[in-house]
């Protein structure tokens, strides 16, 4: 057995010497495992992306509280009464300023989208005092907060990046008011980087809401305060409320349109792969083909079968992994990074995010390009141990 | 021409497996661009569809805000303006909260004289104008759940319109026919809704106006946009083009994505073709020769070359055009209530077909140059 080992590593040497001379079909395997592999980093990478903004963001110790029955802020509403019941709660957070309580208004703003040209439903949300130190990563770039009662907003560095006509010191109309734009302010990538913000009550008297909110937003001590918080929140008599942690409430706000953007990405890696594995066979067919006399030549001195299936399976996954490496660096270069925005249906708005190329993604992409590769070897490999030594010897 | 075929045959299927896997490849690459213009058509085909006689008038600052019921009456009296409908998104889904309905208020008859170009019978349109709880709803929707006129349904909303229950009964009174267009709608009565809603009562979504004259869009627009200036509820007019075009933008640059990856494909799919012709002709150097030594012209072993190359990306790229077709037909009814228009359109198989050409006159172009060049003896020393 050890000398079919080193007669393989023979075999596989003189191959790869001789690749050269077959460089242009060996290109053919290459190019197409690399179109594969651009093909899923760019796709996954908006996958990523759209999960790191949304799944990722929400903090396990943030409630959000919607009138009992809504799955979203948009078709939540709830009388001021809430928010003071919310407030009473024992497990909320508190500080100088009272309970970490605020009660929250969530509309649009229809801005021009700088990539497309188009409009875009931008997300506007009113928040009371305690609203920013609900937000854990909360970071101002440029300017600083609202001061409450004035028509002030500040940005999210998203929204500021994809959307025309609210720079820093901008003013816009929004209803009968005008508008200054006094900060701009990033939360780790967040989803609250696609909104504006401005004050509650300003809000509230600009879409004739009277007192009532959308939603209320509340710290909990710990995380897991959250069952008892639960239980005294929607047993209330008074109100008809439903809890959910905002993590769990951002991972269920984007969990349509991750599952589309998945099976999407999922088919396209599946039928590309199919072609990229036909591509294989076929070069490597072509491989095996014009190795003939070399492979006979082989076998009559000696060497036995399993060397030469070895030999062209080396050949293929080193194709493929070449393949790999280059569609990988491509498709970093070309996606990672890339800001963008999209509707999600689920709160009828603008979430904007940027495409990541992860560690893990490449790391299954090059599995994958591996796999493609090795698939489109086997069956020349075992046509190759096939040969017929004595016709073999007399091919061209 | 025909008496060449057996030969053409016959090269084709010298090497079985490399024709086989190139034909599916090029399959494969064509399956995918007619599904990737499948998914184009679903974002972006309801642009094409729309009409540039209507005009579409919104709330300034954003969609999601009503306007006033009485801009309906000022809207309508404006010169040129012939019918207006009110229009509020109601949602709402029915048996699965997780496949939302695309239910719209209308006034019945404005929504008729508004939209011509719904198909619907007399006697069903009739019958959806006297029932208040009365609906109609698109071919494609009916099919999905099966529903037939006069059928009851409970429609279910998250949007808490009634104080107690979250369930709407309605009356299928007709089935509609949109050509070419989105037939998953189920349009409701304004009154119904209105009537049992607590808040926002008498206001409207937005308003769709049907004019005389498409040429005086642009004015009218103004015209209605300048009536509401300063009020609190702010207009904002244009074309049902603009409208539906600035709408499929919100989903992004997923244009620039699909064309991407597309061109991805197209790269690659053109390589490997492109390279198992150059091999076929490589191979069969020695045979070229031969023909020419038969007298075969130049130009005659150069076509040979191209059509069998053509032949190539024909059958592969029609039968993954075909299989394209199919697998979107198929797929419609999961994919309605979230892109309606998820089909193949003509104009991209007519796009696939010429593609297809394309593909095989650039792939046959290198190898077909190199048959044409070659001299006899060289050829026929095996090059």
């Amino acid at each position: 057995m050890a000398s079919s080992f080193s007669q393989a590593r023979l075999v596989t040497a003189l191959n790869l010497r001789t690749l050269v001379t077959r460089w242009q079909s060996a290109a053919v395997t290459v190019v197409g495992i690399a179109g594969v592999m651009v093909v899923i980093v760019g796709v996954f990478s908006i996958y990523e992306g759209f999960r790191a903004t949304l799944e990722l963001s929400g903090a396990p110790d943030v409630m959000i509280i919607l009138r009992g029955g809504s799955s979203d802020e948009l078709q939540s509403g709830l009388a001021l009464n809430a928010v003071k019941i919310v407030g009473d709660v024992p497990s909320v957070m508190r500080d100088a300023d009272g309970p970490l309580v605020s009660g929250e208004v969530f509309s649009s703003v229809d801005l021009i989208n700088k990539a497309t040209g188009g409009m875009a439903l931008v997300p506007l949300r009113g928040m009371g005092p305690q609203g920013p130190k609900l937000r854990s990563h909360l970071h101002f770039i440029s300017g600083h907060m609202f001061t409450p009662g004035t028509n002030e907003i500040v940005v999210g560095q998203g929204a500021a990046h994809q959307f025309a006509g609210i720079e820093m010191g901008r003013e816009l109309k929004l209803g009968a008011n005008r508008w200054n734009v006094v900060g701009i302010f990033s939360d780790a990538g967040g989803l609250a980087e696609s909104e504006l913000w401005c004050d509650l009550t300003v809000l509230q008297g600009t879409l004739n809401y009277g007192t009532a909110v959308q939603s209320i937003r509340a710290r909990l001590t710990s995380p897991e305060a959250f069952r008892a918080f639960k239980d005294t929140v929607t047993t209330d008599p008074r109100v008809n409320l439903s809890v959910v942690s905002e993590r769990d409430y951002l991972a269920n706000l984007s969990a349509r349109l991750r599952g589309i953007i998945r099976s999407a990405g999922f088919a396209i890696a599946i039928l590309m792969g199919l072609g990229a594995i036909f591509a294989a066979l076929n070069t490597m067919y072509g491989a095996v083909a014009a190795r003939t006399r070399e492979i006979a030549t082989l076998r009559a001195l000696g060497f036995g079968a399993f060397p030469v299936v070895v030999s062209v399976l080396v050949e293929a996954t080193m194709l493929g992994l070449i393949g790999a490496l280059i569609g990988g660096a491509i498709g970093y270069m070309a996606f990672n990074g890339v800001q963008t925005s999209t509707l999600n249906m689920s709160s009828f708005s603008q979430v904007t995010f940027a495409f990541r190329v992860t560690g893990e993604l490449l790391q299954w992409g090059l599995i994958y390009a591996l796999v493609l590769a090795l698939v489109g070897g086997v069956l020349p490999a075992i046509r190759a141990a096939r040969l017929p030594i004595a016709s073999g010897l007399r091919e061209l | 021409m025909f008496r060449f075929l057996p030969l053409l045959w016959a090269n084709l299927w010298r090497r079985r497996l490399r024709t086989v896997f190139t034909l599916l490849s090029i399959l494969v690459a064509f399956l995918l661009f007619g599904l990737l213009e499948a998914l184009r058509f679903a974002f972006f085909g309801g642009v094409e569809a729309a009409s540039d006689d209507r005009l579409m008038t919104q709330h300034r600052m954003t969609i999601v805000r009503d306007l006033p019921g009485g801009y309906l009456g000022k809207v309508r009296a404006v010169p040129g303006v012939k019918f207006v409908s009110p229009q509020v998104w109601f949602g709402g889904w029915y048996q699965d909260e997780h496949k939302p309905l695309q239910v719209i208020a209308v006034e019945p008859e404005a929504f008729i004289d508004v939209y011509p170009e719904i198909r619907i019978t007399e006697v069903e349109k009739r019958a959806w104008f006297i029932d208040r709880a009365g609906v109609i709803v698109g071919k494609d929707i009916a099919a999905q759940y099966g529903w037939h006129v006069g059928d009851h349904i409970p429609l279910q909303q998250n949007i808490p319109y009634k104080a107690n229950g979250n369930t709407w009964d309605v009356n299928i009174r007709g089935i509609f026919d949109r050509p070419n267009g989105n037939n998953n709608g189920v349009f409701m009565q304004y009154k119904y809704l209105d009537e049992s809603r607590q808040f926002g009562r008498g206001r409207v979504g937005w308003m769709v106006s049907r004019l005389e004259n498409p040429a005086d869009l642009p004015r009218i627009a103004r015209q209605i946009d300048t009536m509401f200036e300063n009020s609190p509820d702010e207009t904002k007019s244009g074309s049902e083009k603009t409208w539906v075009g600035d709408f499929a933008k919100q989903v992004g640059n997923i244009g620039l994505i699909l064309s991407a990856v597309a061109f991805a494909v197209f790269f690659t799919m053109l390589l490997v073709t492109g390279n198992t012709m150059a091999q076929a002709v490589r191979e069969r150097t020695s045979e070229i020769g031969v023909l020419k030594t038969l007298g075969f012209s130049h130009a005659a072993v150069t076509w040979l070359v191209l059509i069998e190359s053509l032949l190539l990306t024909l059958t592969g790229g029609a039968a993954g055009l075909g299989l394209a077709w199919l697998l979107t037909r198929g797929m419609q009814p999961f994919v309605a209530t979230l892109l309606p228009l998820f089909k193949l359109p003509g104009h991209a198989l007519l796009l696939g077909l010429v593609l297809t050409v394309l593909l095989g006159l650039a792939a046959g172009a290198l190898p077909a140059a190199r048959a044409m060049r070659l001299g006899v003896v060289q050829a026929l020393r095996g090059g």
